[in-house]
């Protein structure tokens, strides 16, 4: 006797069709909120001149870096190097989605992870979660994206918060698992509430691993942006795409340098930023 | 004090619910710790308490002034007031100057100084200090409990203090419990304990203490008797000393306050000479504290036996011969 097959691809189709159906309004009201954001911060990215944006750059990186010269020079340089292969609105673009999409992201994970990191059971809970995001093939989030926000921007912005946020979330719950059973005890010990001791002693303690991990969702975030291109996501993901589907070499790998050039800036930056 | 897994930690936790007791009762200001609830137990660990950690558990982000000032500031206690009170109990704590730096740089020794400011800083009744001073090299540590003990005495605060080497705790303590397996095998003074040991383990545990550091004068000394009145005679007193069998006697006035010494020789020639005890004593006399410890009146005792044992206002209490300080010390050994 044959077993019958088990409609597991059938019932996601009819979870994601019910949200479909009876969400609707919800979903266009996050769909215009979204784009409204990505646009408004891409217009005012938009608003300086390049050579002027460059320059911006490359001070907050001297001071961010800690009068680290060569993170100033380089960044300096990269941004007019995008400027100057005609990628400049295209990056502006994908800078704007992977800053809106890793801002979202963190609005959800560190949360997430405080409470993951404080209570058992949302532990049990959002740890296998978090694996089947992480293994599940990045591909495979784009299709109800698309199915829930058309093409464009916004589907995009979804699959990446979805991509970016597990590694924000696991090392914010590891921070703060991490935070010594001493000062723990002395928040404690000292009369703190609840409240007191989380943003007294255990986020601070926390923080580095914290950073870690909102350096991890940015860097996913500008990977999935990219990868995001596919279902109608602007920016310079969109230009790899169609240097792939022209088999233009030279098309592609300009646009693959303009993305590396932003990833090592996001990278240094964020890096900078975690106390030690 | 105990040995590590005897319990004593644990039970230090008990008191401010760091950990739940499961059973009994911990009544401060006649009132439960162990059944208050959250709010009360709070209030209870702000007002009430403050906790000094093996580890120091400094927060590594704050300056030692916000270290201090912890305690006060969850309190809601205004910026102004607790960097008066931080800085305060950091100069309590002899770290004047350091108020802004980190906590990092500091020596193992001046982080927890620290760690006594900040359980100082909120002015508690009771410090609770979980093995501070364990983690400190051993001359920074005697350093600190002398300080410690200048403390306590200057302000008057009840301190349990937990420890698994003796002689801090001989040395701080002046109540010490001592635990075996979570059970009290012994609650008593430093002598209390080293004198009447309650059972096998707490001998086997003090069996090699320096004994001439925790016994004084008090504890070692004998009923000074037979003694002579200053009023009285050189023959009274040979007939005192021959009666004991003794070759000197003190003479104390009315109010049993030592004036002098007589000498068997200086008797015997007094008393041919029809002179008084007064004419024949001297006043030339050792006395000594009965706090004083032993170890610093066996060199003394060498040349000069016996030796007198006098309050502050010169009231003869006892005398220590050269051989109850043997006895006191061998006394183990049996």
């Amino acid at each position: 006797m044959a077993i019958p097959k088990i409609p597991i691809g059938e019932g996601m189709e009819k979870v994601v069709n019910w949200i479909e159906d009876d969400f609707g309004i919800l979903l266009d009201i996050f769909s215009d909120v979204t784009d409204y954001i990505i646009s408004g911060l891409n217009d005012t990215l938009l608003l300086f001149p390049p050579i002027v944006f460059a320059l911006i750059i490359g001070i907050a990186a001297y001071f961010i870096g800690k009068k680290d010269l060569k993170l100033a020079i380089g960044s300096t340089f990269g941004l007019l190097l995008i400027e100057n292969m005609g990628l400049w609105v295209l990056s502006m673009e994908t800078i704007s989605l992977v800053l809106t999409s890793a801002s979202l992201a963190l609005l959800i994970a560190i949360p997430l992870g405080i409470v993951s990191a404080k209570n058992e059971f949302a532990y049990h809970v959002i740890k296998p979660l978090l694996d089947l995001m992480q293994t599940m093939p990045s591909f495979v989030y784009l299709i109800p994206a698309v199915i829930f926000f058309g093409l464009g921007n916004v589907p995009g912005l979804v699959a990446t918060i979805v991509f970016a946020m597990p590694p924000a979330i696991r090392l914010t719950t590891l921070g703060i698992q991490q935070v010594p059973k001493e000062l723990t005890e002395v928040a404690d010990a000292f009369g703190s509430t609840p409240w007191q001791k989380l943003t007294k002693v255990e986020l601070p303690t926390a923080l580095p691993s914290i950073m870690a991990g909102v350096n991890q969702c940015i860097m996913l975030s500008l990977s999935m942006v990219v990868i995001a291109a596919m279902i109608g996501a602007r920016g310079l993901g969109y230009q790899v795409l169609i240097g792939i589907q022209r088999v233009d070499i030279g098309q592609g790998f300009e646009a693959g340098l303009g993305i590396v050039i932003i990833a090592i800036i996001l990278d240094r930056f964020t890096q900078h930023l975690t106390p030690k | 004090m105990g040995l590590s897994g005897s319990g004593k930690s644990t039970l230090l936790r008990c008191i401010n619910r760091l950990i739940e007791p499961t059973a009994g009762n911990i009544i401060l200001d006649g009132e439960d710790v162990a059944t208050a609830d959250s709010e009360k137990l709070r209030e209870i660990r702000r007002k009430k308490m403050g906790m000094v950690f093996q580890n120091f558990a400094l927060i590594p982000h704050r300056t030692v002034l916000d270290n201090v000032a912890y305690g006060l500031e969850i309190q809601g206690i205004s910026k102004e007031e607790r960097d008066v009170k931080g800085k305060e109990a950091i100069e309590t704590v002899g770290l004047k100057g350091y108020e802004d730096s980190k906590t990092s740089q500091l020596s193992g020794g001046m982080q927890q100084r620290v760690g006594l400011a900040r359980a100082l800083a909120t002015d508690p009744d009771i410090l609770l200090m979980d093995e501070a001073f364990s983690a400190l090299d051993p001359l920074i540590r005697s350093e600190m409990q002398d300080e410690l003990l200048a403390l306590e005495e200057k302000m008057q605060k009840t301190i349990v203090f937990v420890s698994h080497d003796l002689d801090e705790a001989l040395k701080l303590g002046d109540r010490i419990m001592i635990m075996h397996d979570g059970q009290i095998a012994q609650i008593g003074t430093a002598e209390n304990i080293l004198t009447e040991p309650a059972d096998d383990y707490v001998s086997k545990f003090v069996a090699g203490v320096d004994r001439t550091k925790i016994l004084t004068a008090e504890t070692v000394m004998k009923r000074a008797d037979p003694v002579i009145s200053i009023n009285s005679s050189p023959k009274v007193a040979l007939q005192l000393m021959r009666e004991h069998g003794i070759s000197s006697i003190f003479v104390v006035n009315r109010e049993k306050h030592l004036k002098g010494i007589v000498s068997v020789d200086d008797a015997v020639s007094g008393s041919k000479a029809g002179k008084t005890i007064k004419d024949v004593m001297t006043s030339d006399v050792t006395a000594t504290n009965p706090d004083t410890p032993l170890n610093e009146l066996i060199p003394i005792i060498e040349n000069s036996s016996p030796i007198a044992v006098t309050k502050d206002d010169g009231k003869l209490l006892g005398v220590i011969v050269r051989g109850s300080v043997l006895g006191a010390l061998t006394i183990e050994e049996v």
